[in-house]
């Protein structure tokens, strides 16, 4: 833990974005996490994804639940909301927030035991209402704010760093996105920020559920041999489908790949995404065929990662409930409550 | 690109960039630190060392420290390196028990020092401890050099000069002063081992334009008129004084005729006001005393009536720079400008002289400069036991040139009494220590100060131009001297790396407040720099390379604005980066590299 103030000074020729912001100005005050945490990579990731995508701080909601990984978000966007909610609840905290006002940027954040431990729940059914957000976890396997047990996304047969051995099965988040209709899965490695930023960029360009499962070592409990979340095992087992680019309209594409290697899918707002394909036969928009591919490549020890799978027509909650245009915040009392005439009305029509 | 060697001092010498810029190298960081804890006197002690003047150099030096230092690339200003190092001077108390005693023993060498101004007064203080006969001799009745006849004591008080000087004059040498050496060929037959010139640059530059001969009454050169005011020669001058030149004499001229009696004093010079010699400092100071500098006029004409000077006239010229970007001055075609004024000093640049150096000894001139032909890393000349320094080495340069010449000098002359190679240079020595203290302690105040850089208090100006002796910058108090010393970096705790325990998390790239660190495939440095994760336009600075990492990629630490704030080390899981304080320890003659 570090208990210095991160000196305000800047490399001089730091760029600023179209707002007028450098990378610097989306920081938040300097980790508590251990030193060489995987999730603080992460949050550095989502500033710049932010950063780059030239998104105003006050427009964003970062809410988590209880964990290292949901400590994180004090880490990042400063300027931002935020919503650090009970143990496992911020899907549900994140859904509410999200009908009353629809004009945020929804960041939601958690942890292998946030998510698949006691929120597995909340999780299932923000994912299944499509909720439009970005979901990450930062995965590490491993509880390690109670020093070191296995989590729910322990491997089977992973070793804990006192040398016992994980038998129950992992649950697997991504093939839970995939089944549960998530429109946007992505599988990612805090120590690859080429490929993690933009992933995060393009989720949050995303009108759906956009679900990220970020491999995040934890240097304290689970970064030892054995350990199947370590740094080690991941660089060395990582496939990457893909290579991510995401280009919001303005820009123009202008480099030259050879036909049949990159494809670009163009999103519902006219932003695009260029994926330089890596598994050539590999279907970004074919849910079942990406489920069953993950089973095969994880049943050859393989952990798979970048975009797993995208709906470029996605839809989501409000869409599902056909709310109304604005944010509720927008609306006058007379709008919200409009009184004892008005609820007659609703309770004639159900007689 | 091949790893950096960090075991070599000039690596790590050259990440501290105001000791690497400094002519003496003093160890800049280390000082200011202990300025900060309120070890005055130990901190004097490191910058006599180094640069043998402390108290004098605190006022008066060129500070070529300051451009260099780090901070000036991050905000704004650089450290106010040169008047902390005053600080020590100023607050350090009684430390003649800390200087090194007299030798119990001679070596039985002699060794001649002609001059003593700043450069010879070096290389006694570097010989002396190491049991030579020293006999050091000047035309004046008094040490110190130019720094006594040229540098007004409004910048300089008499005390500090004669205590610093004392410190070396104590060791023992044996001091003929008011004796000018009016022959090197006699001072040769005298069986010393060695002789060192160190007699400066001593003519000033005198300006040939008609009315010189016929007003030379009130027409003074300089250098020769501030050593006459040194001197109290010369207490008063005219009302109105035009000083002609732009560098630092210029300014010392202007600024004592103020304190003479010159109510209307201008400065005149024939550039612009950027590209004036004069440090920048000493253009304000003029300016601060209502003296007006005046620029593009070239001297045409003094004027004088009944063989008595009223004024002078200029003509308007203006910078026109050719293809190559030389600046060339050339007639503006306006109509020239006359100043009428009482007395002209003309301080247009000096010039070494060796009338008393005979031709036909074997030490050699050069034909161009009619300069004695001097080796620039050994300071010997082609008589082998003639040694040169300082200003009279190579042209007028700064007092703190003159003491890096003394000190290579004395390791010149200190081997050559050996009977060793004065080729041979003793290597310099570095000293590394780890700096931690605790997962997050440093032995070094690691946090960041956000000050801007602290105005030194100046004597009120009516109060100042009263009394030619009162010191118009009265120094910092032991409070703003905290204050400024704070804003020091510590460039020279060194970031080290090990790349045995690197795991490649990537928490010291995303910490770095200047985003100073990557992890990247290897390449060529002209590529490599166009790959980092911040842009590397600085190419006098080093990029820190390590590799044999697992991913076969390498580490690249562009040193250029790197705050030395040690985040990277403390958000390191492996330790695999650490703060290690280096003391790099360049030699002097006697110093244990220097001797076998």
């Amino acid at each position: 833990m570090t208990f210095m103030a991160k000196p305000k000074f800047h490399h001089p020729q730091l760029q600023k974005n179209a707002l007028g912001y450098t990378r610097r100005d989306y920081e938040g005050p300097v980790s508590t996490l251990c030193a060489g945490c995987g999730h603080d990579s992460i949050s550095a990731a989502i500033i710049r994804a932010v950063y780059e995508l030239d998104l105003p701080p006050h427009r964003i909601a970062k809410l988590s639940g209880i964990g290292c990984s949901s400590k994180t978000p004090t880490y990042f966007l400063g300027a931002s909301h935020g919503f650090n909610s009970v143990h496992g609840r911020m899907p549900s905290v994140l859904t509410g927030a999200n009908l009353a006002n629809k004009d945020l940027i929804y960041l939601g954040i958690s942890g292998d035991g946030d998510s698949a431990s006691i929120g597995l729940g909340q999780f299932a059914h923000s994912v299944r209402r499509g909720v439009n957000m970005v979901y990450i976890v930062a995965n590490n396997g491993v509880y390690g704010l109670t020093k070191g047990q296995f989590s729910a996304t322990s491997d089977k047969g992973a070793k804990s760093k006192r040398g016992a051995l994980n038998k129950d099965e992992a649950i697997d988040l991504v093939g839970m996105a995939l089944q549960l209709g998530a429109t946007f899965v992505g599988r990612s490695f805090s120590g690859d920020k080429d490929q993690l930023v933009p992933l995060i960029k393009a989720a949050l360009n995303h009108k759906g559920a956009a679900f990220i499962d970020c491999l995040s070592p934890c240097v304290a409990f689970n970064n030892h041999d054995g350990s199947t979340k370590s740094f080690d095992y991941i660089r060395e087992h990582n496939e990457a489908l893909n290579s991510l680019d995401f280009i919001t309209g303005r820009q123009e594409i202008t480099v030259e790949y050879k036909p049949g290697t990159v494809e670009t899918v163009t999103q519902h707002d006219g932003s695009r995404l260029r994926l330089r394909k890596i598994a050539d036969d590999y279907d970004v928009h074919d849910r079942i065929a990406a489920l069953s591919y993950m089973q095969q490549r994880a049943a050859h020890g393989e952990i798979v990662t970048g975009l797993l799978y995208v709906d470029p027509e996605p839809q989501d909650l409000h869409a599902h409930l056909n709310t109304i245009e604005q944010p509720l915040n927008s609306l006058g009392t007379h709008a919200l409550v409009p009184g004892q005439t008005a609820l007659d009305k609703i309770n004639a029509a159900f007689r | 690109m091949q790893p950096t060697d960090i075991k070599n001092p000039e690596y790590f010498h050259k990440v501290v960039d105001c000791q690497w810029a400094c002519p003496a190298h003093t160890p800049v960081p280390e000082y200011i630190r202990l300025i900060a804890e309120g070890r005055y006197a130990d901190a004097f002690m490191i910058n006599w060392k180094s640069n043998v003047f402390p108290g004098i150099l605190g006022r008066t030096c060129d500070r070529p420290c300051e451009p260099a230092c780090r901070r000036g690339r991050i905000e704004e200003e650089p450290v106010a390196i040169c008047r902390l190092k005053r600080v020590a001077a100023d607050y350090k108390g009684d430390i003649s028990a800390r200087m090194p005693p007299k030798p119990q023993q001679k070596n039985g060498k002699r060794i001649a020092l002609i001059g003593a101004g700043p450069s010879s007064m070096t290389v006694a203080r570097d010989l002396a401890p190491l049991g030579y006969d020293l006999v050091i001799y000047d035309g004046e009745k008094k040490t110190g050099g130019m720094i006594r006849t040229q540098i007004p004591k409004f910048r300089l008080p008499e005390e500090v000069l004669d205590e610093e000087m004392g410190y070396i004059t104590a060791m023992g040498p044996e001091m003929r002063l008011g004796q000018r050496i009016d022959s090197l060929k006699e001072l040769l037959n005298e069986s010393y081992d060695a002789i060192f010139v160190g007699t400066g640059a001593p003519k000033g530059r005198d300006l040939f334009i008609p009315g010189r001969q016929e007003a030379s009454a009130h027409i003074h050169i300089g250098i020769n008129w501030l050593a006459n005011v040194s001197f109290e020669h010369v207490t008063k001058i005219g009302k109105r004084v035009i000083v002609l030149g732009g560098g630092n004499t210029a300014m010392d001229c202007c600024r004592t005729s103020r304190r003479l009696g010159g109510e209307d004093v201008k400065v005149i010079v024939r550039s612009g006001f950027d590209e004036m010699k004069a440090s920048p400092w000493e253009k304000d100071d003029a300016i601060r005393e209502d003296i007006p500098i005046l620029n593009y006029l070239v001297p045409k004409e003094f004027k004088h009536k009944d063989g008595k000077l009223i004024g002078m006239t200029f003509e308007k010229v203006k910078a026109e720079y050719d293809a190559k970007g030389r600046r060339n001055l050339v007639p503006a075609g306006e109509p020239d400008q006359y100043f009428e004024c009482d007395d002209v000093i003309i301080a247009v640049g000096q010039e070494n002289a060796f009338p008393w150096i005979e031709r036909d000894i074997g030490l050699a001139f050069d034909d161009r400069w009619n300069m004695p032909v001097v080796d620039e890393t050994t300071f010997q000349s082609t008589l082998d036991k003639v040694f040169f320094g300082g200003d009279a080495a190579f042209g007028p340069k700064n007092i703190i040139w003159a003491v890096a010449h003394g000190h290579q000098a004395a390791i010149s002359i200190h081997k050559f009494c050996q009977g060793e190679d004065v080729k041979d240079r003793p290597p310099t020595h570095m000293n590394i220590t780890s700096q931690k203290m605790g997962i997050h302690e440093w032995s070094y105040d690691n946090a960041i100060s956000v000050n801007v850089r602290t105005a030194v208090p100046h004597q009120d100006t009516h109060i100042a131009l009263k009394n030619l002796r009162a010191e118009v910058e009265l120094g910092f108090d032991d409070r703003l001297a905290l204050r400024e010393a704070q804003r020091c970096l510590n460039c020279d705790v060194q970031t080290v790396f090990n790349n045995t325990l690197c795991i490649e998390c990537d928490a010291c790239v995303d910490i770095c407040p200047v985003d100073c660190i990557t992890f990247t495939e290897d390449g060529e440095e002209q590529d490599l720099r166009t790959r980092l994760n911040a842009p590397s336009l600085n190419l006098d600075q080093s990029l820190y390379i390590a590799n044999g990492l697992k991913t076969g990629n390498i580490l690249v630490k562009d040193e250029d604005v790197c705050l030395h704030c040690g985040l990277c080390a403390e958000r390191c899981p492996t330790g695999a980066w650490d703060m290690e304080r280096t003391l790099i320890d360049v030699a002097q003659a006697g110093s244990a590299c220097c001797t076998k």
